[in-house]
């Protein structure tokens, strides 16, 4: 269908018409968030009760996630079969049915359709015929599986398990952090100008952190010379990098003149903001993980959240943040997690920067979807490794997306 | 407290409510001014800063967008962004009203305001960046300074990032 073609390098370029084309997004819709990929929907901590649920999307679809009665969970697509409006309004809440505020059609938990106002008339007048099926335009279903309180969505029937999705390489690294159930403690949207593959681009791109974050890079709390690695899976589409605790005092960035080069006249005065119980328990102080096709989850020091990618547009992306600890966590605990809120999000010491950056690259580009980037660092390949001075998870990214792109 | 009321020991409202709006006035200024330097010393000592969304709030969940306790954390908050954030050249416009004053004691009051915050690109991309109110305890030592701020924006979205402070 696309008539684009990739530039003949393969992986090490990416052409920047893959932030531009309006007809490429449509084709992403259909092919990637309502095909075979498995799409984070919320933690099962928000519909911990019977008959709660919250609102959400996969993709630009609108979705309700409920757990009814009985606990199960389900997710459907917030379309009345009626005339197509929104089912539920509200972004979150408990609810016995659902009814469409337009005519009062009625849907339970599950998203099956359970009355039609007046679909038998009143008196014998009016109401729809006998042999009328509007079930035929029931809201999609989506089938609804958790892994470690994660709950994600597919339209796809043919899709594999959750588990199986994730894989052996990366499956262990999302357990090494949902060791508890989690409490939450409370979200917020950022919006960013770019396309959304450019947030995912950044996410797995273990290379820019301690160069454009200088926060990290200052402090000595990230920096390619520490310990670390970055685990992917093979088919490129989910990844996971750590760093460990081990505080580096080498001076490879003051040697290369980097930007981001520690600086005796800055030092923290409050640096208790960055003190770390390592409640994992294996040294690591930042572990960062992605799930194709929009799925973050973050380890930093002590602060632990999910991060939803929502496209809405081939400019605009919503970073949907819910930031959780543990449901036994005490007092100083939960307190070091909202102070370490300050390293993420918007305000974020060390996030604040990759909303701007990746809407640098949808503004550079825009003359150029001719052009493509050059992702050669580490080489050619997608693998697994110890060194973060790679873009192995980049390419990993560009590898899924052609093979569900056919491009 | 800034001055005897004609009774001689309970302060004049009228004067309070002058001062509190005065006290707001020239933080505002300050920030759209980037003179984010004088930023900590609106505060007291301890004081803190906090910023959240009312949705948050409403559901009772703490999660701040940013919180500093105490000066030291406000002052590593400016170097950090003059000396290591990136963020494109833009400015604020500050726009405070509605302010509710109500004394604590003879020494403290609690104000509530409204504030809009326009934000201005290099370019002249204006954006309303973000809309809510302060919720503010404030302590009349010397001058009035806060002992606690709270910034509830109202909408839950914030555009590409908050550097500076709201």
């Amino acid at each position: 269908m696309l008539e684009r073609s990739w530039p003949a390098e393969g992986l090490t370029r990416v052409p920047y018409w893959v932030y531009q084309d309006v007809d490429l997004y449509r084709e992403e819709q259909r092919r990637i968030f309502h095909g075979p990929t498995w799409n984070y929907l919320c933690l099962e901590a928000e519909i911990a009760e019977p008959q709660s649920f919250v609102t959400t999307f996969v993709g630009e679809m609108p979705v309700v996630v409920t757990r009814d009665a009985a606990g199960a969970l389900h997710a459907f697509e917030n379309r009345c079969a009626h005339r197509g409006a929104l089912i539920c309004m509200q972004s979150r809440g408990k609810a016995e049915r659902f009814s469409c505020i337009y005519h009062n059609w009625t849907y339970d938990h599950a998203g099956n359709l359970t009355s039609v106002a007046f679909r038998k008339g009143i008196a014998g007048k009016g109401g729809m015929p006998a042999d009328a099926k509007p079930e035929t335009q029931a809201p999609k279903k989506l089938r609804v599986e958790s892994v470690h309180g994660l709950v994600f969505g597919t339209l796809s029937k043919e899709v594999s398990s959750l588990e199986s999705y994730i894989g052996p390489e990366i499956l262990p690294r999302i357990k090494r952090v949902m060791i508890k159930p989690p409490r939450l403690l409370g979200s917020y949207t950022q919006v960013l100008p770019n396309n959304w593959k450019l947030y995912m681009d950044n996410v797995k791109d273990t290379y820019h952190a301690s160069l454009l974050h200088v926060f990290f890079t200052r402090f000595r709390i990230n920096r390619l010379t520490q310990e670390g690695g970055v685990f992917v899976s093979p088919d490129g589409a989910h990844h996971c990098t750590y760093t460990k605790m081990i505080e580096d005092r080498g001076d490879a960035y003051e040697k290369d003149g980097m930007r981001s080069a520690s600086s005796q006249k800055f030092q923290l005065e409050a640096p208790e903001l960055l003190e770390q119980v390592d409640e994992l328990g294996d040294g690591v102080s930042i572990q960062i993980l992605s799930l194709f096709p929009g799925f973050v989850l973050h380890q930093i020091r002590n602060s632990l959240a999910a991060r939803q990618v929502v496209p809405k547009g081939i400019d605009r992306t919503e970073l949907h943040w819910t930031l959780f600890g543990f449901v036994d966590d005490d007092e100083p605990m939960t307190r070091r997690r909202l102070m370490q809120a300050n390293l993420v999000g918007p305000a974020g010491y060390i996030s604040m920067e990759d909303g701007a950056a990746t809407g640098f690259v949808q503004r550079g580009v825009a003359a150029s979807p001719d052009r493509a980037s050059v992702i050669e660092m580490g080489g050619s390949g997608v693998g697994s490794g110890d060194s973060r001075i790679t873009e192995t998870a980049v390419r990993g990214l560009w590898k899924a997306w052609r093979k569900y792109m056919d491009v | 407290m800034p001055t005897k009321g004609k009774s001689g020991s309970e302060p004049d409202l009228f004067s309070l409510q002058l001062a509190v709006e005065h006290l707001h006035a020239r933080y505002a200024h300050a920030l759209d001014a980037d003179q984010l330097e004088d930023w900590p010393n609106f505060f007291t000592e301890n004081g803190t800063y906090r910023i959240t969304t009312a949705e948050n709030e409403a559901r009772g969940l703490p999660l701040p967008v940013l919180y500093a306790e105490g000066r030291a954390m406000l002052r590593d908050r400016v170097q950090s962004l003059r000396h290591a954030n990136i963020y494109e050249p833009q400015r604020y416009r500050h726009i405070v009203s509605s302010v509710l004053v109500k004394a604590i004691d003879r020494s403290r009051v609690s104000s509530e305001s409204n504030f809009l915050v326009i934000r201005i690109m290099e370019n002249g991309e204006t954006l309303l960046f973000a809309s809510g109110r302060y919720v503010d305890r404030i302590v009349f030592s010397d001058e009035p300074q806060y002992e606690e701020r709270v910034v509830i924006c109202d909408s839950r979205r914030f555009d590409t990032l908050l550097a500076i402070p709201l």
